[in-house]
């Protein structure tokens, strides 16, 4: 089976992960990919979640997870306790995003972290002709209530494995519909015209 | 812990129940308890709900709090005006569905709801035990219900369900007996009680022992020491609350009155409120029972008792999948106590789930309804006989 039935995304994440292997879900939502991923690929899925409401649906699915921060939660597992861990469109929102993947980086073998792309054409096209900080379908926060306060370009995730010290395995540059179900990959210029970036990162 | 909590029946009932009984430790045998005295023979109170499935594989075992009983849910006689303390959880349809499950719930030993406690007759001398009654643990408490389930010839349970002192008795079988045990699901519950459980714990005993119709323990042919019984029931509930729920269920109300009347009398909401239930309590419950209890919930320390202190070192021969639960406002066994069984199980590889619930009502948010506790359990027990 396909991942069709997933987020244009997600379904990405999905065909990057090993069958049987351990993952980890940090910000882990309703647990659509873990559930996905447990139910197709025979992983062993652990997530971790803020929000007590996502929690309980996570529980119904049947998906193991843990409320709490993820960098709190991260903390008691042993190094290389999973495979991978998977930071699905949250790293834009955390105080420490290196620290985030550090801990990542030593909890799991690879990491795989998706982001909106704030080099997006879109974005730079509203902010010079506007004036105004851009608010996107990917974004659609306004600058005084956005929880995304570390927003970074495709570019800028490249410059940052040098700074941090991993190794990028893979890649993909997308661009999805309005329902984010469908999308195609992008590459032509990718860094101007993909909406999400999503990277599979290892050990230097 | 307040079990019989006044609650309206909710959905569909399980119907008539049966109190049934089991003996073991008959002469020349005897139950060898922790303090290494013994105790025989022991009789155990229990109720089943549902059907055993012919592989024995749909076992859930139910284990009451401080004053609970084995009458978890439906009616012993049509007549009855209150159904079992955790009714609205078990039953058909419900949250522990009694349709899937064969739900057992037994009465612990040291109570008196049927089970040997300090109120029945020691053979020995033919009259009740009183204060002769050994010290029992959590770990005696268990023991015995693990006879009960070999009696029954069951040899797997697929989920442990209890909160507060129940949820200790579910952490200790985990612990006592791994490979029994597929689940299990700890709610409002903590691995050892903290200085401030003790000392409530304390209170509530010296008041009983204070009273002059105590007389040591022994007091079953006379006056039952019903006064320091309630005062430590008033003590109880002011734990199982909290500051907010106390806030919005009584804030500064008069009881029955509208200006004070300067006198000793419950003025306010609250003290009628704690009145009424020690009132209650002293109906159902013993004094002696009231005191081995809250003993035993005091000398639980799995940390301690399994792993030389460290609580990582006791979890390590746990196999059970864990859905470990907490409540915001309870500040008996407050959320910080939960995530530290939950950082020991995870240190172990083991898998567990956390959920913080948030709600006012204090500890004793557990026995009240919640459609997020009854999605938790149903979802939860579902995963976990899907993977037997």
């Amino acid at each position: 089976m396909t991942p069709d039935n997933l987020r244009y995304d997600l379904e990405i994440i999905a065909s990057w992960i090993e069958p049987g292997s351990k993952v980890l879900g940090l910000g882990c939502g309703e647990g659509d990919l873990l559930f996905w991923l447990k139910k197709e690929k025979n992983v062993k899925e652990r997530g971790i979640e803020i929000e007590e409401s996502k929690v309980v649906k996570c529980i119904e699915k049947g998906i193991s997870v843990l409320q709490g921060d993820i960098n709190e939660e991260m903390e008691d597992y042993p190094d290389n306790a999973f495979d991978y861990a998977i930071c699905s469109q949250t790293l834009q929102q955390v105080y420490e995003p290196s620290n985030l993947i550090h801990s990542m980086m030593r909890v799991a073998k690879m990491g795989v972290v998706s982001f909106p792309n704030f080099g997006h054409i879109k974005v730079r096209m509203q902010l010079a002709f506007t004036g105004h900080a851009p608010v996107t379908r990917e974004l659609p926060y306004s600058w005084h209530d956005t929880p995304n306060i570390r927003v970074l370009s495709l570019n800028d995730f490249q410059k940052f494995s040098d700074q941090v010290g991993f190794k990028i395995l893979k890649k993909a540059a997308i661009n999805t519909n309005n329902t984010q179900r469908h999308g195609k990959m992008v590459t032509f210029m990718p860094n101007l015209f993909a909406t999400y970036g999503i990277f599979l990162i290892g050990k230097e | 812990m307040s079990e019989y909590i006044d609650q309206s029946p909710t959905g569909a009932s399980i119907g008539i129940v049966e109190k049934q009984f089991f003996t073991f430790a008959k002469p020349p045998e005897r139950l060898k308890l922790e303090s290494l005295a013994s105790i025989g023979p022991v009789t155990i109170a229990y109720e089943t709900c549902g059907t055993l499935n012919p592989k024995k594989s749909n076992v859930i075992l139910v284990l009451h709090a401080l004053s609970g009983d084995s009458h978890m849910a439906g009616y012993y006689d049509p007549k009855d005006t209150k159904p079992g303390w955790w009714d609205i959880m078990v039953g058909p349809g419900k949250g522990i569905d009694t349709d899937k499950y064969f739900v057992i719930c037994s009465n612990i030993i040291g109570s008196c709801a049927g089970s040997t406690g300090p109120s029945s007759i020691d053979p020995e001398t033919d009259k009740e035990y009183g204060t002769n009654f050994p010290h029992i643990t959590i770990g005696d408490m268990v023991k015995a219900q693990k006879a009960l389930i070999d009696h029954l010839k069951i040899n797997s349970i697929l989920s442990l369900i209890g909160g507060s002192v129940g949820g200790m008795q579910v952490l200790e079988w985990c612990v006592r007996y791994p490979d029994m045990v597929k689940s299990a699901i700890p709610l409002a519950t903590t691995t050892r009680h903290s200085a401030l459980a003790i000392a409530f714990n304390e209170v509530a005993r010296q008041a009983i022992m204070a009273d002059p119709n105590w007389n040591e323990g022994h007091y079953y042919s006379g006056k039952k020491p019903d006064m320091g019984l309630a005062i430590a029931r008033m003590i109880g509930h002011i734990t199982y609350l909290s500051d907010e729920s106390m806030r919005l269920k009584f804030g500064r109300k008069l009881q029955n009155r509208s200006a004070l009347s300067f006198e000793f009398g419950a003025e306010f909401q609250v003290e009628s409120y704690l009145q009424h239930q020690g009132n209650k309590f002293i109906e159902r419950f013993d004094a002696n029972s009231f005191l081995y209890i809250t003993k035993a919930a005091d000398y639980f320390d799995l940390a301690a008792q399994y792993g030389s202190g460290s609580l990582v070192k006791a979890f390590s021969k746990c196999k059970s999948k864990f859905l470990v639960i907490s409540y915001t406002s309870d500040w008996l066994y407050p959320t910080y106590q939960s995530k530290e069984m939950v950082k020991a199980m995870k240190k172990n590889d083991l898998d567990v789930s956390f959920c913080e619930i948030d709600a006012q009502w204090g500890h004793d948010a557990f026995l009240l309804p919640s459609d997020r506790l009854d999605h938790l359990i149903t979802g939860f027990l579902r995963s976990v006989s899907n993977d037997t």
